[in-house]
């Protein structure tokens, strides 16, 4: 079964100060078909996790191992990783002015499947998709991610996880922004990749509000750059009562 | 690097600009003449040759240009009518006066000149081609002259190709009620030096578009002058030019809104990569006292897709009267976005294909404006040429896609 293992992640930011750590000794096993989601107060270090792991050259990876089934994902580019099966919803998708959604995921789908997508059955699926994500089909015509609204942005990088099939998929905060509506509907996305395909996902949340809807098999509590504790949904249950303030002994809370 | 000014409700002040430095005086104090004397042999410190190569160009500073360096083939559609005539032709010189050094010595050089009529009333069933050919580097003179007579329409496109050293006039006259577009594509071999002016002078409801696409060539400097001369005047002025690694690629434009109700629309985009790489544009507007109603918006957008590349972007904008009805322009250089390239590459784009979306996206709404699908083929095919040697610059190697893992 393939598995998303990383071992010991060790990850800096440079700044001007001189590389920074904040990945101190992340451990995290992931197999297809389960959902892990990662908790943890600002500044914990989640999303850096989801960066380093796509290949975001702002980290780097200082000591530790990341494979994915088997194969060394440290050594591959960012495109080889997205080809290798993972997939990032990014948490500020970016403008891409003059590239059609439409032309972008063609030329997404090319590069990782190897060969251009059957023209007619694409565009089914590609409508399909986005008639699932109650997105406009004018939508296919507009610039990548151009004056889209921060829903839209969300809705988009969630029809990317459909139509791609990656066998990995890292949600960085795919909740944030979103009013409820859209927070069910990319929810209803997410179960559907799950029901559809053996996708093994890692969910990204400062809140616990999405975990209503998507029902993680276990949940990580993410503090100071490694996992604090680890458990099934119960753990998510209790981080809404009691908040992050036992890890971090500060005022914060974790809101619903 | 953004910088976004809207004149639409600005009341007049007289000079009035915000360029990086300011110019000397108005647009409209600057000298035009036909003679050589009044305009002598810039030192490089003047306004309007501060950011040239002046050295390079010194060949087309001199007074005794020949007229052997490039060959002129003209392939024109039925209705056209084509002429080479001598230089005391009565209807040479009757689109404003030379402006700079170059345009003035092109002036007086030239032997013959080469004139594209599009006869009152006719419509052009197909695009007519003039193409200049350098076949030697003896510093040259040209000239070409485009009439659009009252109510014709056409497309003229201007190639230059080859070697050359080249002083070049392309006068365009727009007579009442003609649509005219002329094109003209700098895409010299290496080596090549070109200064060209270009004067245009436009009638009632005339409307010009006019392109200017730059990709080859050491130097070229085009400076391009539009005047209205009656009411409901357009002009389009859209430019694109891919420079590389020492090229000077340089688009000073004057847009002279001299008479009430005309629009002017000046879209200039540029993409710059490896070092040396230089582009200039500069952007004058001057609207006249009593130049009421007029419309005018001008942008300029450059894309550095590498380290040591230059782009200086200079718009100017003078209103003498309050009575307009919008002007404004924009300027914004940007460097290629890692964010984007991180984005693109998440999903499996590798970067070279990465990086063509981006400069293909970049472009593609200008592309599409010039309206002339023959010349927008060729564009394309040329970006693309141009993003090959893009990869080279970055990785040092030759343009060859790695083996997907």
């Amino acid at each position: 079964m393939p598995t998303l293992e990383i071992r010991d992640l060790h990850v800096s930011v440079e700044t001007k100060e001189g590389p920074k750590p904040i990945l101190r000794g992340v451990d995290l096993t992931i197999a297809s078909g389960e959902t892990h989601a990662i908790m943890g107060p600002n500044g914990s270090g989640k999303s850096t996790l989801a960066s380093a792991l796509a290949g975001h050259p702002k980290y780097t990876v200082t000591s530790g191992t990341v494979t994915l089934d088997g194969e060394n994902l440290l050594e591959m580019t960012v495109d080889q990783r997205a080809r290798a099966g993972l997939f990032l919803a990014m948490q500020y998708p970016v403008e891409v002015t003059g590239v059609s959604v439409a032309n972008f995921l063609r030329t997404a789908k090319t590069a990782i499947d190897g060969t251009a997508p059957a023209l007619r059955t694409w565009g089914k699926e590609v409508k399909g998709a986005m008639e699932n994500l109650r997105m406009d089909p004018a939508f296919a015509e507009r610039s990548v991610n151009e004056g889209f609204s921060g829903g839209e942005k969300k809705r988009h990088e969630i029809l990317q996880m459909e139509l791609f099939k990656p066998r990995f998929a890292i949600l960085d905060e795919t909740d944030s922004g979103l009013d409820v509506d859209a927070l069910r509907i990319v929810s209803e996305g997410v179960n559907r990749a799950k029901d559809n395909t053996d996708i093994g996902i890692l969910l990204i949340t400062h809140y616990t509000r999405i975990l209503r809807y998507i029902k993680p098999d276990f949940v990580h509590v993410f503090v100071d750059g490694k996992i604090a504790e680890e458990g099934g949904s119960e753990l998510a249950d209790r981080l809404e009562e009691e908040g992050y303030d036992k890890y971090v002994g500060a005022n914060t809370t974790v809101s619903a | 690097m953004t910088l976004t000014t809207d004149h639409s409700r600005a009341v007049a002040d007289g000079a009035h600009s915000h360029g990086a430095v300011k110019p000397q005086g108005s647009r409209a104090e600057r000298l035009t003449s036909f003679s050589l004397e009044d305009i002598p042999v810039p030192n490089g410190r003047e306004e309007e040759w501060r950011f040239s190569p002046a050295d390079r160009l010194q060949p087309l500073f001199q007074a005794d240009l020949g007229s052997s360096g490039v060959t002129v083939q003209v392939t024109a559609a039925p209705e056209v009518k084509v002429e080479t005539v001598a230089r005391d032709d009565a209807r040479l010189g009757t689109a404003g006066k030379p402006g700079d050094r170059t345009a003035v010595t092109a002036w007086n050089a030239f032997e013959q000149a080469t004139v594209v009529t599009i006869p009152a009333e006719a419509v052009a069933s197909d695009v007519t081609s003039v193409r200049l050919e350098g076949v030697s580097t003896d510093a040259t003179a040209a000239h070409v002259l485009v009439r659009a007579e009252r109510h014709s329409e056409a497309v003229v496109v201007i190639d230059h190709n080859g070697v050359g050293s080249l002083a070049e006039t392309v006068e365009i006259v727009v007579e009442d009620g003609a649509h005219l577009t002329v094109v003209s594509v700098q895409d010299w071999a290496e080596g090549a030096v070109h200064a060209s002016s270009h004067r245009a002078r436009l009638g009632r409801d005339a409307k010009l578009k006019h392109v200017v696409v730059t990709f080859g060539g050491d130097v070229v400097r085009i400076t391009p002058d539009a005047e209205f001369t009656a009411e409901g005047g357009d002009v389009e002025m859209v430019g694109l030019y891919f420079a590389d690694t020492d090229q000077h690629q340089e688009h000073r434009l004057f847009v002279d809104h001299a008479v009430p109700e005309c629009k002017s629309r000046v879209t200039y985009k540029g993409a710059l990569q490896g070092s040396g790489a230089h582009t200039v544009w500069v952007g004058d507007v001057l609207i006249r006292a009593n130049a009421e109603n007029t419309d005018t918006y001008e942008l300029n957008r450059n894309l550095v897709l590498t380290d040591g590349a230059r782009a200086d972007s200079v718009p100017n904008l003078e209103i003498e009267t309050g009575e307009i009805a919008g002007a404004g322009h924009a300027s914004a250089t940007g460097r290629f976005d890692d964010e984007q390239l991180f984005y693109l590459q998440a999903r499996g784009i590798p970067e070279i294909e990465a990086r063509r979306l981006v400069v293909r996206g970049f472009f593609a709404e200008l592309i599409h404006e010039i309206g002339v699908p023959s010349v927008e083929e060729r564009l394309l095919a040329s970006i693309e040429a141009e993003l090959e040697k893009s990869m080279s610059v970055i990785t040092g190697a030759p343009a060859v896609e790695a083996p997907t893992a």
